[in-house]
């Protein structure tokens, strides 16, 4: 199988003809046999990267898309030996399931038996072997979407492209298939370019997520990195929840409006971020890297705002710290009452600097969240 | 309020079966004279055959005419009308709503200006005005709309693009995708198109009579000839002929829309049931 083809991505840019810049020059490598997630907004061109590496946009000038080194920007989707799962499946509506999957096996003209053995290999491999003579009109969503996985699989591809594969399903089902597509990945060891705006999908799935915004690369990175030292407040907002401070960085500390916290709650994963830098800049950290503390172990007091049960921990936002509430989190069990004066604390490696250079160019769009 | 109820639904059942009546008579009566003996003296002179047998003798000719004119006229418009609304729908957008709206115009239009206008245009030449190509032009300028609107009906209703990128990430070229997965899918509307084609191009009167000759006359120009000249039963005889080869047409054609119908629900009920 061609299980390590690596995909390169040289200044892709798409500008549509009605002038829309989908996609700003963009440069991406994807090592062979590698899970890359394309996670972004709405609009933020993921499908349309994902649909240039397929063959499906033309490129501006200028861009070239490589295929284990080798250059692929003129052949056109036909050519490029990839598999493709569509948001909408794209199955063919006039034939069996048997008969989807078999497609590509006949367009390369395969045999009679090679193709059945093949077609019978990937309807176990989804379990559907009993819908193998249905017809897609009588498939339910989940059905529908092993079919066109096994249709894509089915003719080895060297690059498996995914867009939006799970979106269409209820939430049940796409945990489900999600943790099957994560096993399938890894067994098959397939390079796979997997599209989604769905961050927990992003997470469970990725050897690396490539954040998008505004055709534009916003950081890439493996989830944790991602997750635990986003560059910039965009990446931050858009994976998880973030409370954002403006303060500046002194010798003693990250100093907040006259209050200096300790370096020790700095995040020192990144290189960058110990930095001491006398500048205003702006800091992150999430609600679950803070405790509720008494007053004289506090970084901040503020009041509560609203409070949400979740279950296994309480969300509460606390105003009087930031100019827009502070959402923390905690495991504490008795309720909590709308107005309480509370001390907090941020724990020890939860506060994270972004780096000011890139704090100019940040998108200011409200995005939406795909978790609360 | 129960009584009142059933008394207008039977109300209304009348209503309907007397309008029925009044359309369904004039059409039996016209089918019975044509087998009736003597139409004045009525059904106690008898039936009989031989009228048929008299129109099939005189008319077999516009009969095949009609038959070979419709023909033509199918394969015409398959094969021009086809492409063109797969291009229509590959381009969309405003320039096809303006090429699709030219291509209608001729239905909107008397089939007598279609005719007068072919005259102008190419009556002059001679050959090609008094042989059934002449009216065969004018048959397919009338039908080809209905073929591209259908077979664009349907190319609309399915995601017919992203079919065909879905064949072609699994390798399939124009030429291969076209054969398996767009002609497939648009089967219905093909075929919805050309039983009318059939149907309209068979029972064109207007715009033929304007472009027959003597020596090219259809079914429907050969009829109102009977009427003028013949007894009412041999024109009768004439229009039963005419019906039982119109009817089965139009009848297909209401079955395949009441299938296509079927089908299009079953698949969005299927859709919403959970896996
Ligand atoms: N054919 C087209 N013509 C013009 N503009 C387009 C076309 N296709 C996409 N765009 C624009 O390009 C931008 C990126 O679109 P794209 O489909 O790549 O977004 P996306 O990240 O996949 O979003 P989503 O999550 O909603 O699918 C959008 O602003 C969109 O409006
Ligand atoms: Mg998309």
């Amino acid at each position: 199988m061609n299980s390590n083809t690596s995909v390169q991505v040289i200044n892709c840019g798409k500008t549509f003809e009605d002038g829309t810049q989908a996609l700003q020059p963009i440069n991406l490598e994807i090592k062979g046999g590698e899970t890359l997630v394309l996670l972004g907004p709405s609009g933020c061109g993921k499908t349309t990267l994902l649909r240039i590496i397929a063959g499906l946009e033309t490129l501006d000038a200028g861009g070239q898309v490589l295929f284990n080194g080798e250059d692929v920007s003129h052949l056109p989707v036909e050519k490029r030996n990839i598999g493709m799962v569509f948001q909408s499946y794209a199955l063919f509506p006039n034939m069996t399931v048997r008969d989807n999957i078999g497609y590509g096996l006949k367009v390369r003209r395969q045999s009679l038996a090679d193709r059945q053995t093949r077609i019978q290999e990937m309807l176990a491999m989804m379990h559907i072997e009993n819908l193998a003579e249905r017809q897609i009109s009588q498939l339910s969503g989940g059905q529908r979407q092993r079919v066109a996985l096994a249709r894509a699989i089915a003719v080895r591809p060297k690059v498996l492209l995914l867009d939006e594969p799970l979106t269409a399903l209820d939430a049940l089902l796409r945990e489900r298939l999600r943790v099957e597509i994560d096993t399938l990945l890894r067994s098959l060891g397939i390079t796979a370019i997997y599209v989604t705006h769905d961050q927990s999908e992003a997470m469970a799935l990725a050897d690396r997520i490539v954040v998008m915004s505004n055709g534009r690369i916003a950081q890439q990175g493996t989830p944790r990195e991602i997750y635990q030292q986003p560059s910039n407040s965009f990446v931050a907002d858009f994976i998880g929840t973030a409370n954002k401070i403006n303060g500046r960085m002194t010798d003693q500390g990250f100093e907040v409006e006259g209050v200096v916290l300790p370096k020790s709650i700095l995040n020192v994963v990144g290189g960058n971020s110990t930095s001491a830098n006398p500048i205003q800049t702006q800091a992150i950290f999430r609600p679950e890297d803070t405790e509720i503390v008494s007053q004289d172990q506090a970084h901040f007091n503020g009041q509560v705002a609203s409070t949400f049960f979740m279950g296994d921990r309480t969300r509460l936002l606390v105003d009087g710290i930031s100019e827009s509430p502070i959402i923390v989190e905690t495991t504490f069990k008795q309720e909590i009452s709308i107005g309480t004066e509370i001390s907090i604390r941020i724990k020890d490696q939860g506060l994270m600097l972004l780096p000011d250079e890139l704090i100019e160019d940040l998108p200011k769009e409200i995005v939406e969240k795909t978790e609360q | 309020m129960m009584l009142s109820r059933k008394l207008s639904f039977y109300l209304q059942l009348l209503f309907t079966l007397l309008v029925c009546a009044f359309l369904i008579v004039p059409v039996v009566l016209s089918a019975l004279a044509g087998v009736t003996a003597n139409f004045f003296v009525g059904l106690e002179s008898g039936l009989t055959l031989s009228w048929l047998a008299q129109v099939i003798d005189l008319y077999t000719d516009t009969i095949y005419l009609s038959l070979l004119i419709a023909f033509a006229c199918l394969v015409i418009t398959l094969i021009i009308g086809v492409p063109a609304a797969y291009a229509l729908a590959r381009m969309g957008g405003r320039s096809a709503r303006i090429i699709e709206e030219t291509i209608v115009l001729p239905v909107a239009v008397p089939g007598l200006a279609i005719a007068l206008a072919l005259i102008l245009s190419y009556g002059g030449f001679r050959e090609f005005r008094s042989s059934w190509l002449f009216i065969l032009v004018g048959h397919v300028l009338y039908t080809l709309p209905f073929m591209i609107r259908s077979v664009l009906a349907v190319l609309s209703s399915i995601d017919f693009k992203t079919l065909e990128e879905g064949a072609a990430s699994l390798g399939a070229g124009f030429w291969y995708r076209l054969k398996t997965v767009v002609l497939p899918n648009v089967r219905p509307g093909i075929l919805a198109g050309s039983l009318m084609v059939v149907t309209l191009s068979i029972g064109e009167f207007n715009l033929t009579w304007m472009l027959h000759t003597p020596i090219t006359k259809t079914l429907p120009v050969g009829l109102a000839d009977s009427y003028a000249s013949m007894r009412l039963e041999v024109a009768s005889a004439y229009t039963l002929i005419f019906f039982i080869m119109i009817v089965p047409l139009l009848i297909a054609m209401q079955m395949l829309s009441a299938s296509n119908k079927a089908k299009t629900t079953k698949h969005s009920v299927t859709k919403n049931i959970g896996s």
